[in-house]
């Protein structure tokens, strides 16, 4: 049994596995819209490879990341674009 | 055959010869405006776009100074995508030499009048906090600002257009002889003047004309707002821009609207390809993160490179090209056109108007270079 770790996501803790990343955590925590384009538009994880930039959110301040790409880790805290 | 006449035919649609048809069609001259490309494609597409005050010498002073003037009074005419922003300018200053630099500029601008401020190390840190700790200090331009300059070219045809310009894009000059200019397409215009503005390609046309060009390269990030908020310049950056011929890269760093940041940049003569070198990328955006170490976590999302037309002595060639009677130049504008093409719009009306001018005429004629055919 993996264990469990507990994150946040737009300020509320979620528990996920070990080795979940942070697309996934951001899924499981009940949304689909991670941040906004230029002109406002929804967007979410597209190719889940690291390739179309579509799942950015910020990852303990820093912005731009992607969420696809980066593994949680205990007390991370993600914001999504309409948080 | 009829051919059809204009007073003034400007070759080159970037930010000079947007200028230069602007400010001429404004005088009442009839103009055409002829480029094989698209408006501001050329260097002005690739340039930073710092409308910046340069000291470097009286001459430059002088036409930074009446070309920032004339930017900041269009301020509240710009569109909105030309993104001017008064973000001020600091000059970075890393070592005593560099300190020593700030003072003397501190001198010239005062004795010029021009708005200016000496930043100690504490409050340039509190001015830009993603600074690296330990610069000396700064030195503070709170006037200049940062535009988005092919909009800001397409911009200044339109006015020209409303003042009666023709604008033909799709076809170049490939000959000017005295009163006519032959196009690519086989047509041809009768004119009274014409004005080079051709950037980088004058010395094409106009073999002996001393422009060289210089390769730069920059890159852009993804949005980090207020990761910087004043354009950032390395005080080494005037020692390289002029120096030797030598490959070089300076820390040159803008915010940009979008929140943007814009890195640049290098110095290169003698590199012919277009491409992005990763190598001088590379020695860019080191030289930018030892300003700036935060730099490393940003995206960076976009690369490219343009040309800048040097002249041996670093200022743009402007007025008649002695040879041929009713031509006149307006070329050679290095890392600094976008700032000085509204100056040297000013200038070419002067010359073609014979009004008093308010720019001394001579420090910027092509006759100073030996190349050049040096009698009127
Ligand atoms: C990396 C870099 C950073 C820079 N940063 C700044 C900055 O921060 N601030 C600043 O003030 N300046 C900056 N510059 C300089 C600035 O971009 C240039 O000085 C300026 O764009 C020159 O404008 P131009 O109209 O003379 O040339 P261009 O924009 O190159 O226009 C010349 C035009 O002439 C046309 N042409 C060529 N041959 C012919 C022909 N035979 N017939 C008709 N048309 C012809 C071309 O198609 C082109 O459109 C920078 C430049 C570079 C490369
Ligand atoms: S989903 Fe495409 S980069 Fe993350």
């Amino acid at each position: 049994m993996p264990e469990t770790i507990r994150i946040k996501v737009n300020g509320v803790a979620v528990d996920v596995p070990e080795h979940t990343n942070v697309a996934a955590a951001v899924t499981r925590a009940g949304h689909v819209h991670f941040r906004r384009s230029v002109t406002g538009q929804p967007r979410g994880p597209l190719c889940g490879m690291g390739i179309c930039f579509e799942c950015r959110v910020t990852i303990d301040g820093q912005p731009h990341r992607r969420s696809c790409q980066v593994l949680c880790r205990p007390g991370m805290e993600i914001q999504t674009d309409d948080a | 055959m009829s051919v059809p006449t204009c007073q003034v035919a400007v070759l080159g649609a970037g930010i000079v010869g947007a200028a230069c048809a602007r400010a001429l069609a404004q005088a009442d001259f009839q103009v055409v405006i002829i480029d094989p490309n698209p408006i501001g494609s050329g260097a002005t597409a690739a340039g930073m776009g710092h409308i910046l005050l340069i000291d470097d010498s009286p001459a430059q002073f002088a036409l930074t100074q009446n070309s920032r003037q004339q930017w900041n009074d269009l301020a509240p005419e710009l569109p909105d995508d030309c993104e001017f922003v008064k973000c001020g300018t600091l000059w970075l200053a890393a070592d005593e030499d560099e300190l020593d630099e700030v003072r003397r500029k501190e001198e010239r601008f005062r004795a010029a009048g021009v708005a200016a401020e000496v930043l100690d190390t504490r409050q340039l840190a509190a001015a830009e906090p993603n600074l690296r700790a330990g610069l000396l200090g700064a030195f503070f331009i709170p006037d200049d600002r940062v535009i988005y300059p092919p909009c800001a070219a397409r911009w200044m045809i339109e006015e020209a257009q409303r003042h009666g310009t023709q604008l033909r894009t799709g076809v170049s000059a490939i000959e000017v002889t005295g009163k006519e200019v032959r196009l690519s397409d086989g047509s041809r215009i009768s004119v009274e003047f014409t004005v080079h503005a051709t950037g980088c390609g004058t010395a094409k046309m106009l073999p002996g004309v001393p422009i060289r060009p210089r390769k730069g390269h920059l890159i852009i990030t993804d949005r980090y707002p207020g990761f910087v908020r004043h354009a950032l310049l390395e005080l080494g950056y005037i020692k390289k821009a002029h120096g030797t011929d030598t490959d070089s890269v300076s820390c040159v760093v803008h915010p940009r609207r979008t929140g943007q940041v814009l890195v640049g940049s290098s110095r290169q003569f003698d590199a012919e390809s277009k491409d992005v070198d990763p190598r001088m990328l590379a020695r860019v955006v080191a030289r930018a993160t030892e300003f700036l170490p935060g730099l490393t976590r940003l995206s960076g999302i976009r690369a490219w490179t343009g040309f800048r037309a040097a002249t041996p002595d670093g200022l743009p060639l402007i007025g008649p090209y002695p040879e041929l009677p009713g031509l006149y130049l307006a070329t050679g504008h290095e890392g600094h056109g976008i700032t000085t093409s509204l100056g040297t719009a000013e200038l070419i009306v002067d010359h073609l108007t014979g009004r008093t001018p308010r720019l001394p005429l001579e420090p910027y004629l092509p006759a100073r270079f030996s190349g050049v055919p040096a009698h009127a």
